[in-house]
């Protein structure tokens, strides 16, 4: 059974992982024809090559750009808003998690049309077009609701009388948040931060809604595949599948680190 | 002298949700003493302390302190102190942290502070536990930690929110005893909330009862015992049986078809009362000894004594003994002059004091849903 | 804290950008191109009803397939220890660092007729198989895509589940088929029930999927509505009325899956 078990985890994983396996060996494939499925040799050229195309450059600085945006704006008016809900009344509370919950339940693609429609509009009133500006809009919309279900548990978590505390001993009620309640959501925060900014950058059909002409990876990527893909982008995306892992590997060793201590601390007495 | 009043409530009203918490709440605390808010969940004694603590603002009337009016004084500004139910402790800080807290919000200088927060975890018995993490304490040490967190500030009035609630039996008594020395010792006033009534008892200067948002009784724990003016309080208040009578005269009550002689008078000739007898005052006897008599249904040793009930005509009656009587015997309920009480009717007659249906789990069941509602009420 | 105040922008942002985009796919979906009522538009995606049919058939069995294969994943890492569990539920997670159109893209690599697998078959002897621009290309690119969505809610509700009350199962006299299918299972219909959702909805409404994967032939919802507002077909008010059919199916098939569910909130372990 244990066997069994491990044979069906390994073919899971093998799934989940052969595409990325492809996509990283063939980031080193020494063709020249763009084949994606000949192998004729090891190199870096692809790399190389990487950083002087312009285009990609281009679209990666704007895919960076809107999602540091994305993520700075959603963060803030998401913990602020998440901080609202909290002390709403019930009923009017049920009717802005609604709100909250609708890009999320519905499909990308209502959304993303949805928004379009809603911008041609606006961009016609004001004579000017879609861009930048509007992906950053269309972002933070659709990454607000993550931010706020990350940081209003962490509210609701929190003993409510900690504020109340701070009031008590003598702080004023914005020293008091900044004192007492920050520290404690601050986990939540940059949960939904980190959220936030990665569905941005991974986000394509939103973008492609409600770019216009501006181009960010994705949709560079997209334009590519009906032709055929460069190498190059599978170069980027072995360095950013890289620096994603390598991330993650750090988070997770602090983790075992923290876990760790406390368990040492506790023994001690 | 006449002490000064601390604390005064004049004419409180407060209602959520369209359910009144308090109603026309009056109340005078003097400066020193130790007063507890005594009554069942969600009987609005949370609120009273909210109110003086500055979290919650009353519809209507008046808060005193001191002297001066405070309704619109926001919390950080009232020389108040709350020790709240689930000790609300920061977790992100360490136990001296915890306790220097207010005083850093007062700009306290940091030699000051260190000087101030030793003391305080002296007098709470945690002597070098400055740097230990909240989370690593024990119920009592976190109880402790809030009160020299509370007392640092010296606040000119303590408020105790069921403080000792999340405590195991040994713990609390030792705590009680605390408190009240620590009370003792620096002479600032208590007002302490709690549901258990021998807790009020035995820490209080002054008991306030409380049921439905108002005053049933004020009084010293002696007089609320033995003077109770309604058949909550008498029930409420450690264990009764509580009879329906008729005052015939000064000093002569009827009930159960007899007269008895009593203490008490000023009633009307002839007024329906509520008699209130004490489990511990009734002396058990033979059968033609004394004018009431039953069979004991039920006998269940507690320790100290045995708790008896017996069918007095359909009443169920308690009586606590230090002699065992058997289930099924004949006996006789001896009840003298001094052992009657008599209250005037209430809203609160017939509701208490038959032990027809009594079980020790059956109190306790009451308790705990009770008790969980009234965080909802917060 | 009473801070009503911190949502107001928040909620001016929401009906800005979320509930008037919604109500202009209801007004485009119920006027003509000169901004005049009609049922026009809802009536013409009756011709499209196999398209819709396609849609939710290709959507389901990847969502069945999803469950199947996701399942029993996430009941084996929720019961191994917590050091491998993490590393475990690490991995699921890191595919979807990568994006998404790129991995789609591989697996035209791997499937195409003179692609990796076929080579690999040739290697040994077999005939090459057809499998891009197929329907199966379709299902497997939406398992492909959707099943770290089944698998982390259903896994974490399996670790939030108390232990002892699969000891009180075993306790009381049930063997280890019985706890699984009275007390396991039931349990965790709140996790299987956002995963299914999770998978259905992206799965029923994707249209990149089946253009990389499932050439001309496989035409589905999503590609019908981005035909209507970025593509040859131009027709804004078709693609709402498009959209808005889209959408109130799927309202309906969340509304059906929400009877299994006795929770309030379904969608509780969203997200890791």
């Amino acid at each position: 059974m244990k066997v069994l078990s491990k044979v069906y985890c390994f073919f899971i994983y093998l799934f989940l992982y052969a595409p990325i396996v492809v996509l990283i060996v063939f980031s080193f494939n020494d063709s020249t024809t763009m084949s994606r499925s000949v192998w004729s040799g090891f190199s870096f050229k692809w790399y190389g090559q990487l950083f002087s195309d312009r285009l990609i450059m281009q679209a990666l600085g704007n895919t960076i750009l809107i999602a540091v945006v994305a993520a700075v704006v959603s963060t803030i008016l998401g913990t602020a808003a998440a901080i609202g809900i909290n002390s709403l009344k019930r009923w009017p509370r049920r009717l802005v998690m609604n709100i909250t919950n609708l890009p999320m339940v519905n499909p990308e693609i209502v959304t993303g049309v949805s928004m379009m429609l809603l911008f041609v509009i606006a961009v016609r009133a004001i004579n000017t077009s879609l861009g930048i500006g509007s992906i950053m809009i269309a972002h933070i919309t659709f990454c607000l609701p993550y931010v706020i279900l990350s940081v209003k548990p962490k509210l609701s978590q929190m003993d409510q009388n900690l504020y109340e505390a701070a009031l008590d001993l003598g702080y004023r009620p914005s020293q008091a948040f900044l004192k007492v309640v920050f520290p404690e959501i601050i986990p939540g925060i940059v949960t939904g931060m980190i959220m936030a900014f990665t569905l941005s950058i991974d986000d394509f059909i939103i973008s492609y809604f409600t770019s216009g002409t501006t181009q960010t990876l994705p949709i560079y990527i997209y334009s590519m595949t009906r032709k055929r893909i460069s190498p190059e982008i599978n170069a980027l995306s072995t360095l950013l599948f890289a620096i994603v892992l390598v991330l993650l590997l750090i988070v997770n060793l602090r983790k075992e680190k923290e876990n760790k201590e406390i368990l040492h601390e506790e023994e001690e007495p | 002298m006449e002490k000064k009043a601390m604390i005064e409530l004049q004419n409180i009203e407060v209602s959520f949700d369209g359910e009144q918490i308090l109603k026309n709440f009056n109340l005078r605390i003097l400066d020193g003493e130790f007063v507890t808010l005594l009554g069942p969940s969600g009987c609005g004694k949370t609120t009273t302390l909210r109110i003086i603590g500055g979290f919650t603002n009353p519809d209507s009337g008046n808060v005193y302190f001191d002297g001066k009016r405070i309704n619109d004084l926001p919390p950080y500004k009232r020389e108040v102190n709350t020790i709240f139910q689930k000790y609300a402790l920061f977790p992100h800080l360490n136990v001296y942290e915890n306790v220097a807290f207010g005083m850093r919000a007062h700009k306290k200088s940091e030699k000051e502070i260190k000087k101030t927060v030793h003391e305080m975890l002296d007098l709470v018995n945690l002597h070098g536990f400055s740097h230990r993490n909240v989370n690593q304490l024990s119920g009592g040490q976190q109880q402790r930690v809030a009160i020299a967190r509370a007392l640092a500030n010296s606040p000119k009035v303590l408020l105790l929110d069921e403080p000792l609630s999340a405590l195991d039996m040994k713990l609390r008594k030792d705590m009680q005893n605390e408190l009240k020395k620590i009370q003792q010792q620096t002479g600032i006033t208590f007002l302490f909330v709690t549901h258990d009534q021998e807790e009020a008892l035995s820490m209080s200067d002054v008991v306030v009862v409380m049921d439905k948002g108002e005053i049933q009784q004020i009084g010293t724990p002696q007089d609320i015992y033995n003077e109770p003016k309604n058949a909550f309080v008498a029930d409420f208040i450690g264990e009764s049986n509580i009879l329906d009578g008729i005052m015939r005269e000064d000093y002569l009550v009827e009930f159960f078809g007899h007269k008895f002689r009593c203490v008490d008078k000023g009633f009307k000739t002839n007024e329906p009362v509520d008699v209130v007898i004490r489990p511990e005052d009734i002396d058990v006897v033979k059968p033609d000894e004394a004018a009431l008599s039953g069979i004991v249904t039920s006998v269940t040793f507690k320790g100290v004594h045995y708790e008896i009930i017996v069918d007095v005509k359909g009443f169920k009656w308690m009586i606590q003994s230090t002699d065992f009587t058997a289930e099924g015997e004949h006996i006789g309920l001896k009840i003298g002059p001094d052992d009657i009480h008599i209250m005037h009717k209430s809203e609160y007659s017939g509701t208490f004091g038959d032990y027809s249906t009594f079980s020790d789990e059956m109190e306790e069941d009451l308790q705990t849903p009770l008790s969980s509602l009234e965080e909802g009420e917060k | 804290m009473k801070s009503k105040k911190a949502c107001y922008p928040y909620v001016v942002w929401m009906v800005l950008f979320v509930v008037v985009p919604m109500l202009m796919v209801v007004f485009f979906a119920f006027t003509d191109k000169s901004g005049n009522f009609t049922f026009q538009n809802l009536l013409g995606v009756g011709q499209y009803s196999n398209v819709f049919l396609r849609s939710i058939w290709l959507g389901a069995i990847a969502t069945v397939i999803c469950l199947v294969l996701g399942f029993p994943l996430a009941y084996l890492i929720a019961r191994t220890g917590r050091k491998s569990q993490n590393v475990m539920v690490m991995l699921i997670m890191l595919p979807m660092w990568m994006n998404f159109l790129l991995r789609t893209y591989a697996w035209m690599t791997l499937l195409e007729d003179n692609g990796i697998l076929n080579q690999l078959f040739e290697a040994v002897g077999l005939p090459k198989l057809q499998m891009i621009n197929t329907a199966g290309a379709v299902v497997l690119g939406m398992v492909y895509n959707y099943l770290p969505f089944m698998i982390l809610p259903i896994y974490s509700i399996l670790t939030k589940m108390d232990s002892s009350v699969i000891e009180a199962a075993q306790d009381l006299g049930a063997d280890k088929r019985q706890v699984f299918l009275k007390v396991t299972l039931p349990m965790s219909t709140p996790g299987i029930i956002s995963g299914v959702t999770m998978v259905f909805v992206p799965a029923v409404s994707t249209f990149i999927i089946s253009k990389m994967l499932g050439g001309g032939a496989n035409l589905l919802i999503g590609d019908l509505i981005d035909m209507q507002f970025l593509g040859s077909a131009y027709n804004p008010n078709l693609g709402s009325a498009i959209s808005l059919v889209l959408m109130v199916l799927i309202l309906i098939c969340m509304g059906i899956m929400n009877q299994f569910d006795d929770g309030e909130e379904s969608n509780g372990g969203l997200m890791i």
